[in-house]
């Protein structure tokens, strides 16, 4: 750039800033700055008139002062001043200033538009190219509400040089970027896809950077762009290095052009026209076969570039996941790129397959690769690279592969690094599940997890374990074993220990024949962890505990003893207190049989997706994710994804449970990430108690139901329940009013009041559309006993109006207040 | 405790690293440079806290002394210590630069070595340091065993700052009364705020051991004489030049020289001391009651139309006419868009300073209840900018031969019951020079 030419080199410029550089200190460089800003100040001031020069070299010293950090407050007018000469440089300095230093003052604005109309509008190239560098650098709104309409017209006019061409396109992009709603391509459209047809390089390069991203917001105007640029891709691809002189570098031809134009293609599906299909096919093979090639040269740079195009290339391949040919190729030269010695290069290798994977194509070809990634994952030194090796094993795994990838997995657990344990554990807890052929091994594989990584393994995968266990009758008793086992271990994890109690208490049955696990055995091994547990998970081995009376009457008087000592039943944690008091009562009091239908084994689960993945997908970026997406629905027809795997009567079972979904069978689904037995969850499952038998103080074992005890009689719920019903149920926790119930239609509320034995509920109903409900009747249900307690229900009914605002609640309720005693 | 003591120059390249403590890491030296010397913003808290480490920061002209600790100690201790480092440093080679530091580099670590121990500062007295630390080298045999001795007992002795054996043909002392006079005035004449911080400093070269007891007009001392009946000493040792009539100063608070015995300072209120050899300050003192004022400045600005100003500004010199003021200079700012500015004034030397944005008006010389005047034109250059000038006041700098407190030196008598010279003997010196500090008028 020839902003110091010779002979108009500005020497007080030099000197200033040389004086600049040599001060001492911050102090000295002040005193210089404030003499040179008086000296120009009273230059600017001066009667007589500058010449451009030494106002150029003015205007130069204030932007320099500016750069420092110093606030400049004049000049501005200078600058503008020389926008209208007609020298180059003084031109340049103007610009550069107004570029940096422009502020919304209204006037100067007007101005500054008027010295680039007229720059834009001479037939100078060089102005012209400054004046849209400005308007690009700037790109304020105002200067798009100025010159959006303008720019178009100088990008496609036939005279227009190759030059300023390239910047128009560039000023337009930067133009849209900022403010999309004043760029109206409209008529400009085709012929700026016909850019593309340029004789000169620099242009479509700058063009198809435009091109991209208009297109990425309305693809279907700029559909014909597809055809043209699979036209020039192959000109450019099968030219010879020296065909492109200037735009060849490192004997790869046009590299940038390249890339932009496959990505560009990555905006539109594979081509429906055979002709350009067949062409793209070509060039998608050349550039394949270019890479098999000997390197041309041995700098970097070659290598580099040659390589962006490839990786363009496979992305695209993948995009349109049509070409099972062209995918398997890609495939294997990225299986090549796996072993190469660039890092970069196996990053970018494992990333790419990692989304081959997921095409029905090429996945057998990625699986071929299984021992490199592994191998990866063991060697790698940076773990970024590991993480991405990771990912790709869990993109390939499927049934075949599950044992050894998980077993690699969990292997590489004991050794990973802790930032990425978290989702490793899911992973592993996912693809154990998914491709699980005999339970046993996913029982094993997941307590191996909890054992290898306890502190990284979330709620949702112990959770999930339970559900499977309780829901498949086959790996109970195995289960059950291997719990047994693994708690013999000195110290295990908490996690383990929540596991081992929950499925002890469930199916400790099935070993006790054995004398090594005899009841009192299985007591003492889960009572000596205790003592080292947190709140929630002793509240978890109390109700274990209680089971334990249920299904080994012989136990009974140890147990009673543990719940009856000091530190149970005066414990100072309210819920562990309850649950000892309560457990000791009903242990003492109940009959036999009134024990074993309160402490009856749980019923299935619902059927449902697993609540891991979702937690990982909240874990992971949206880039990943939609990856695991793309598998899973890919995958769900074919492979054994949940309920087809399983035997018909689970999945019926599941089905009928799923139509009264028991509240305490959600607590080990997806919304309770409390832990069991947490106060949010048992109190969650009172509130629902109340809704649906319509008493505050229901019989106390089914109070704190914590999801173990599955003796509440199924609940036919007056209202359909529905998933958002159960996050505002959550809030009757700690109040006693509220909406339980909304949608577009109908807003249910409820308030109630308790007065010693005494209670009192009003629903209320609120019409949200703007027509009139006809015959709306609201049945009450009184399950059991409780009927007779019910002293008198009112029930008001009255029409619904037609208009109901918010503000206006009492107008459009209606009421229904049943009063009961106990 | 101390953990360590850096010297920095002014880009912030270490020339002196001593560390004391363990606790204190090579990163510390980095971290002042980098939180302080190049901080961003201008660091005004001579306390840094950066990770745990306190940072005690004094800057003598481009040379910056830290002193660093990870424990919580008594920062009043620390500043003490290293304006003591600073005095005891001049004391040896003079200006505190770099030139100078580099060239006593050893010299420098090896009073660092004596006077701060394990952290702990040490004796920090010149006159002391100077008899085993020279710069001539090691004196090797010419240093007998009981001069060694001597050095021990003494050093570790009650009076360490005065080795004994001292004799002078002459003895004579020399006594300086340095005052800072600190004013803001509002432009109606108003005193907003004012104090004296004020020094007496003293240079004595006396033989023997001799006690010593200083006198001056301190009012608490002069009420109780004056209950007492006992006025002999009045208008007898009026030794200064002093230009009130008034008798006695309200004192708020001072502090001493370690030589002086504060116990009689608590009960009698009487300044009695054995002082050390050479110069060095016997005590420091505010005063803000009844302050004289040497000057008073009248400004006048007029802003005419936007492109212009007018300002004018009147001093007052405010003494006895027999005494002369010197090195006065007044510092005018002016706007930030100054574009040209034309001065007249009557006398001195008056001059428009861009790079300060200042106009700086200079009189050599001015003597007691005369007046003078300076008148500038101020032109402007409009600005696309709506903030306002702020006006900052206009500043002052000029030297007395008076103290502004009015404190006067009634008597320094001096007994040496040993040696065979009394009181008049001696030859005493007095002088009072009162400078200004942030001298300051609004306009």
């Amino acid at each position: 750039m020839p902003a110091v030419s010779k002979g108009d080199g500005m020497r007080g410029l030099a000197v200033f800033i040389s004086d600049i550089r040599n001060c001492k200190s911050k102090e000295a460089e002040i005193k210089r700055i404030n003499k040179e800003l008086a000296n120009i100040r009273s230059k600017f001031k001066g009667d007589k008139a500058l010449d451009g020069y030494s106002k150029k070299k003015y205007v130069c010293k204030l932007l320099f002062i500016f750069l420092l950090g110093h606030d400049i407050d004049f000049g501005h007018m200078e600058a503008v001043n020389l926008l209208s000469s007609n020298k180059y440089t003084e031109k340049q300095i103007g610009y550069l200033f107004i570029s940096v230093l422009v502020n919304s003052n209204s006037e100067l604005i007007r101005l500054i538009n008027n010295a680039i109309k007229n720059d834009l509008s001479s037939r100078n190239p060089t102005f012209m190219c400054l004046a849209l560098h400005c308007i690009a650098n700037v790109g304020s709104r105002e200067m798009a509400e100025a010159f959006a309409s303008e720019i178009p017209r100088i990008l496609v006019a036939g005279d227009t040089m190759d030059s300023v061409k390239q910047s128009a396109a560039l000023c337009l992009l930067r133009l849209y970027k900022t403010s999309p709603d004043l760029v109206l391509m409209g008529e400009w459209t085709s012929r700026v896809v016909h850019l593309l047809n340029d004789q000169h390089m620099g242009v479509v390069t700058a063009a198809i950077s435009l091109i991209t991203c208009l297109s990425q917001k309305n693809p279907d105007e700029f559909k014909t762009c597809v055809s043209l640029a699979v036209s020039r891709l192959s000109r450019i691809v099968s030219s010879a290095s020296t065909d492109l002189q200037d735009y060849t570098y490192y004997f790869v031809p046009a590299p940038w052009l390249s890339c932009k134009l496959l990505r560009l293609l990555q905006c539109y599906p594979p081509p429906e026209d055979g002709a350009v299909k067949g062409r793209l096919v070509e060039c998608l093979e050349t550039i394949l076969n270019k890479a098999q090639e000997p390197p041309k040269s041995k700098k970097v740079q070659h290598s580099n570039a040659k390589n962006a195009i490839l990786f363009e290339a496979i992305s695209l391949i993948i995009h349109y996941d049509s070409e099972p040919n062209l995918l398997v190729r890609a495939c294997n030269q990225l299986g090549q790129f796996l072993q190469h010695r660039e890092t970069n290069l196996r990053y970018l290798a494992l990333e790419s397959m990692c989304t081959l994977a997921s095409s029905e194509f090429s996945h057998e070809a990625v699986k071929t690769h299984i021992e490199t990634v592994i191998n990866a994952l063991k060697t790698e030194r940076d773990v970024s690279v590991r993480q991405r090796a990771a990912d790709l094993l869990y993109a390939m795994c499927d049934r075949s592969n599950a044992k050894q990838i998980v077993a690699e997995m969990l292997s590489y657990l004991e050794t990973a690094d802790y930032s990425i344990r978290e989702e490793m554990v899911l992973k592993v807890a996912i693809l154990a599940e998914k491709y699980a052929v005999d339970y046993s091994w996913y029982v094993d594989t997941i307590l191996n997890l909890i054992r290898i990584a306890g502190d990284y393994v979330s709620e949702e995968v112990w959770y999930r374990v339970i559900q499977i266990v309780i829901n498949r009758d086959d790996v109970q008793g195995y289960a059950a074993k291997t719990v047994f086992e693994a708690l013999q271990a000195p110290a295990c994890h908490e996690n383990m220990v929540k596991v081992g109690g929950y499925i002890l208490g469930e199916f400790g049955n099935l070993i006790a024949g054995d004398p090594r696990s005899s009841p009192l055995v299985q007591f003492n091994l889960l009572h000596s962890k205790f003592h080292l547990c947190s709140v929630p998970t002793r509240a978890l081995l109390l109700s274990a505990y209680i089971k334990f009376i249920n299904l080994f009457p012989e136990t009974k008087a140890t147990i009673q003893e543990v719940l009856r000592c000091d530190s149970q039943i005066r414990n100072s944690d309210v819920e562990l207190q309850q649950r000892a008091v309560e457990y000791l009562k009903l242990s003492s009091i109940a009959s036999t049989d009134v024990l074993a239908t309160v402490l009856e084994e749980m019923p299935p689960f619902p059927e449902r997706e697993s609540s891991i993945l979702a937690k990982l997908k909240k874990k992971k970026g949206p880039g990943t994710v939609s990856v695991t997406d793309l598998e899973d629905s890919k995958r769900e027809g074919g492979e054994l994804n949940g309920g087809g795997e399983r035997g018909p009567d689970t999945a019926a079972m599941a089905a009928s449970n799923a139509s009264t979904p028991s509240p305490s069978a959600d607590l080990l689904g997806i919304r309770s990430a409390a832990p069991v037995g947490a106060a949010p969850a048992s109190a969650g499952s009172l509130l629902v108690d109340v809704f649906s038998e319509a008493g505050p103080a229901a019989p106390s074992a089914a109070v704190n139901d914590d999801g173990f005890l599955s003796s509440a009689p199924p609940s036919e719920d007056p209202a359909p329940p529905l998933p958002e019903a159960d996050e505002l149920l959550n809030k009757f926790v700690c109040k006693n009013n509220g909406v339980l119930f909304e949608n577009q239609l109908l807003q249910i509320g409820i308030k109630s009041e308790y007065r010693q034995n005494l209670g009192r509920m009003y629903l209320f109903y609120g019409n949200k559309t703007s027509v009139q409900f006809a015959s709306f009747t609201t049945t009450v249900s009184y399950p059991g006993e409780l009927q007779s307690h019910i002293l008198f229900v009112q029930s008001c009914s009255c029409m619904f109006r037609n208009q109901y605002t918010s503000e206006n609640w009492d107008t459009a309720c209606y009421s229904t207040s049943p009063i009961f005693a106990h | 405790m101390i953990g360590g003591l850096f010297i920095y120059n002014h880009k912030g390249e270490v020339l002196i690293s001593r560390v004391y403590r363990d606790d204190i890491g090579r990163n510390a030296v980095d971290a002042f440079r980098v939180n302080v010397i190049h901080a961003r913003q201008q660091v005004r808290s001579p306390v840094t806290n950066i990770a745990r480490t306190s940072f005690f920061h004094v800057k003598r002209s481009n040379i910056w002394l830290a002193a660093v600790t990870k424990q919580n100690v008594n920062a009043a201790m620390v500043f003490e210590f290293l304006y003591k480092m600073c005095d005891v440093m001049t004391a040896y080679f003079g200006k505190i630069s770099e030139e100078n530091i580099k060239n006593n580099f050893v010299l420098i670590y090896e009073l660092l070595d004596e006077i701060l121990d394990f952290g702990y500062p040490q004796n920090s007295e010149t006159g002391a340091l100077k008899t085993f630390i020279t710069q001539q080298g090691i004196k090797g045999q010419s240093q007998t065993k009981e001069e060694q001795s001597q050095i021990t007992s003494q050093v570790t002795g009650q009076i360490g700052w005065r080795r004994e054996g001292i004799k002078y043909r002459r003895n004579e002392l020399f006594l300086d009364v340095l005052e800072s006079v600190n004013l803001l005035m509002s432009p109606q004449g108003q005193v907003l705020s004012a104090h004296v911080s004020g020094r007496v400093v003293m240079k004595s070269y006396l033989s023997g051991m001799p006690e010593c007891k200083f006198g001056m007009n301190d009012k608490i001392v002069i009420d109780k004489q004056g209950k007492g009946g006992t006025t002999e000493d009045t208008g007898k040792s009026d030794l200064g030049g002093g230009s009130s009539g008034k008798q006695s100063i309200a004192i708020d608070d001072c502090t001493f020289h370690q030589c002086v015995r504060l116990s009689k300072f608590d009960s009698e209120r009487s300044i009695s001391f054995i002082p050390p050899d050479g110069e060095y300050e016997l005590m420091r003192y505010r005063t803000t009651k009844d302050i004289i004022l040497p000057f008073r400045v009248i400004p006048l600005v007029r802003e005419v139309g936007r492109t212009k100003l007018e300002v004018k500004v009147v001093i007052k010199s405010n003494f006895k006419p027999s005494l002369l003021a010197q090195k006065i200079e007044v510092r005018i700012p002016t706007p930030l868009n100054t574009s040209g500015v034309q001065v007249i004034c009557m006398k001195g030397k008056a001059k428009y300073k861009a790079s300060e944005n200042a106009i700086v008006w200079k009189i050599k010389r001015m003597a007691g209840m005369k007046e003078s005047q300076i008148s500038a034109e101020i032109e402007l250059l409009p600005t696309n900018d709506k903030k306002k000038w702020a006006r900052p006041p206009i500043s002052m700098n000029f030297e007395v031969p008076f103290a502004p407190s009015g404190l006067k030196v009634r008597y320094l008598k001096v007994f040496e019951s040993k040696l065979n010279y009394s009181d008049h003997d001696v030859i005493k010196w007095v002088r009072y020079i009162g400078r200004s500090g942030i001298y300051e008028t609004r306009c």
